[in-house]
């Protein structure tokens, strides 16, 4: 680089009000468009982080939820004993007849109340949850209305306490634990006995699927291939990743509507860098011409103003993710149209989310830096030198 | 001549402003010798500037031809002309010119980074020029830390810094105080004297014009022969 960097760095500070302003114009777009990436980013990271890499999701051939699907105790009597199916210590196939149903939970902010999954499931069932760990009090006792909450439950629903009692039709049930699933969609779940809510959903011959464990990843897909074309059964199998995994569509109207409304606000910030460079453009006219006296080629000139418009937009870059940062780990949920309840999960900012914010604002400062850099490399010596 | 620096010919310079057509310099023929210091003198208006533009190729002639160091102008590219323009020129302007943001040291250094000395070599050259304007102990300083004189120096430190065989200056004392002026007017006598430089200068200041070896005149865009003068001189 011909033109010294600091000729920029100091001519950006110089005109600081400019600059702050404009670099701030930039930095609420950045940030607008990084928390629609940090949500989506939580939201997948919750989906695809569920479950163990061996875990097979077998539901009704054609379902495509685990609540519209329905699994009898037959049916699970069979699926449990075929090969390939790892077992407990106890010599138990590890394998978790479940029954998932959607309950209504208030809070301040929707007072009318959102749709959160409620899973009943038995001990081997929790047990094949190794990554879900029971952070406080403890795990619902058999035969008892008890349920435990997912962390991100507990956040945001101050009805899902622990000791707060759930009225759910035929009975209270009461909170005795909370579950921490890391950044799992089972922080989004309420666990309970799978014998007491089939019980009070009359429900003991009409469940929901079945969660089994393959021995290795061989295993994995002849289950796959053995439940999917056994006739009798008539159903789906699935990696439990893989079915979570599909649900990060869930987020897409509100991440096409984020991209679109910062992409709306790349336009203005990038008119506005625009107008400060060609601005700075007209003021150092002179200064210009001087540098071409000295030397400097049109290309020299075109590079140096490219690069100021590329620092202020890395300084509204930098200001972007630092305005977004708070939002780190703050949990928030979103209504998936697969489970037709809430997915509870934590907006993630990761270096990744943050590299793209830069490189949008560096695209902005690309676009709005071009047309002024082209006008001061174009100019004529002596027109410029004039110019005051 | 052998030592011919700067030969022009048939020099001729049309503006067109407003549909009108400025004749700003008309057919002017004109040899610098090597080590020669001449002043320009005419009204406003004349051509003085337009000659000295020509010579630094900040501007192109409409027509004849204009060498320098053996050199025709109008052949070289943009790139070439910047380049020819750094090695070769060095130019003062009447208004200093100087670089607001940086320091005397860095406005000096400037023309340096377009060759290839290293950041100390380019800071003991630029280092130099400042010492030998008289202003060493003034590195640091910004232009609005300095006087209109010691800003002139700084400018003149920056024409000389690349070690050019011509200095153009256009109305080099036109902003200064007549201290300042004085003090400007013998460094340039002193480029001229001691270090050989050719020097071609810009001025409707008479006391000024006598600091040159030889000075021309223009009227009207003509250059006016040697000896001759415009009735108001």
């Amino acid at each position: 680089m011909k033109i010294p960097i600091s000729y920029n760095i100091r001519n950006l500070i110089a005109r600081r009000t400019t600059t702050i302003m404009t670099a701030l114009g930039i930095a609420l777009t950045v940030a607008v468009l990084l928390s629609v990436f940090a949500l989506v980013e939580g939201l997948r990271s919750s989906l695809v982080s569920t479950g163990d890499p061996l875990n097979l999701l077998v539901t009704r051939k054609g379902s495509t939820a685990e609540l519209n699907s329905s699994m009898t105790p037959e049916q699970f009597q069979v699926i449990k004993v075929k090969p390939g199916i790892a077992k407990l210590p106890n010599g138990e196939p590890m394998a978790s007849l479940e029954l998932v149903t959607v309950i209504v939970l208030e809070s301040p902010d929707n007072p009318s109340g959102i749709n959160i999954t409620m899973r009943g499931l038995n001990l081997t069932g929790a047990a094949m949850r190794e990554s879900v760990k029971v952070s406080e009090g403890r795990l619902f006792q058999p035969g008892k209305r008890e349920i435990v909450v997912g962390k991100g439950v507990a956040k945001r629903y101050p009805t899902a306490r622990i000791g707060s009692k759930i009225d759910l039709g035929r009975g209270q049930w009461e909170v005795v634990g909370i579950l921490d699933g890391g950044r799992s969609a089972s922080n989004s779940e309420i666990f309970c006995d799978l014998a007491q809510l089939a019980a009070d959903q009359n429900r003991e011959t009409g469940l929901s699927s079945v969660l089994l464990r393959a021995t290795d990843e061989v295993a994995k897909q002849a289950l796959i291939n053995d439940l999917t074309s056994d006739r009798r059964l008539n159903v789906d199998a699935v990696s439990e990743r893989a079915y979570y995994e599909s649900q990060t569509g869930a987020a897409a109207p509100i991440q096409f509507l984020g991209i679109f409304v910062a992409v709306i606000m790349s336009i203005g910030s990038s008119f506005a860098a625009m107008n400060t460079m060609y601005a700075a453009v007209a003021r150092r006219a002179p200064e210009i011409g001087t540098l071409r006296v000295l030397g400097f080629s049109k290309p020299g000139i075109l590079a140096s103003f490219m690069i100021e418009s590329l620092l202020l937009s890395l300084l509204g870059g930098i200001i972007g993710c630092l305005l977004v940062l708070p939002l780190n780990n703050f949990t928030t949920g979103i209504g998936s149209f697969t489970t037709f309840s809430e997915i509870t999960f934590d907006f993630r900012i990761t270096p990744e989310i943050m590299l793209s914010g830069i490189i949008f604002a560096l695209v902005m400062g690309l676009i709005g830096g071009l047309f002024p850099a082209f006008s001061a490399a174009r100019k004529q010596i002596l027109t410029a030198l004039k110019q005051n | 001549m052998s030592d011919v620096v700067i030969q022009a010919n048939n020099l001729t310079k049309e503006y067109v402003r407003d549909e009108f057509r400025v004749m700003a310099l008309d057919d002017a023929n004109l040899q610098v010798h090597q080590g020669e210091f001449i002043a320009l003198m005419g009204p406003s208006g004349s051509g003085k500037s337009t000659l000295l533009h020509l010579m630094a190729a900040m501007d192109r002639p409409t027509s004849g031809s204009i060498s320098v160091f053996g050199q025709n102008l109008q052949t070289l590219s943009d790139a070439e002309i910047a380049r020819w323009r750094n090695t070769h020129i060095g130019f003062v302007f009447q208004s200093f010119n100087l670089i607001p943001v940086l320091t005397a040291m860095e406005n000096v250094e400037l023309p340096l980074k377009l060759t290839k000395l290293n950041k100390t070599q380019r800071r003991e050259q630029a280092k130099r020029a400042l010492e030998l304007v008289g202003l060493g102990d003034r590195l640091g300083h910004t232009p609005r830390q300095l006087s209109g004189g010691q800003e002139q120096r700084v400018a003149i430190a920056r024409a000389i810094v690349t070690d050019p065989d011509v200095i153009l200056a256009d109305e080099p004392t036109g902003n200064l105080d007549a201290a300042s002026a004085r003090d400007v007017l013998t460094l340039l006598g002193r480029l001229n004297k001691e270090f050989n430089k050719t020097l071609i200068m810009v001025t409707h200041d008479p006391g000024a014009a006598k600091t040159a070896s030889k000075i021309r005149y223009l009227e009207k865009g003509k250059l006016l022969p040697e000896g001759q003068k415009p009735a108001e001189y």
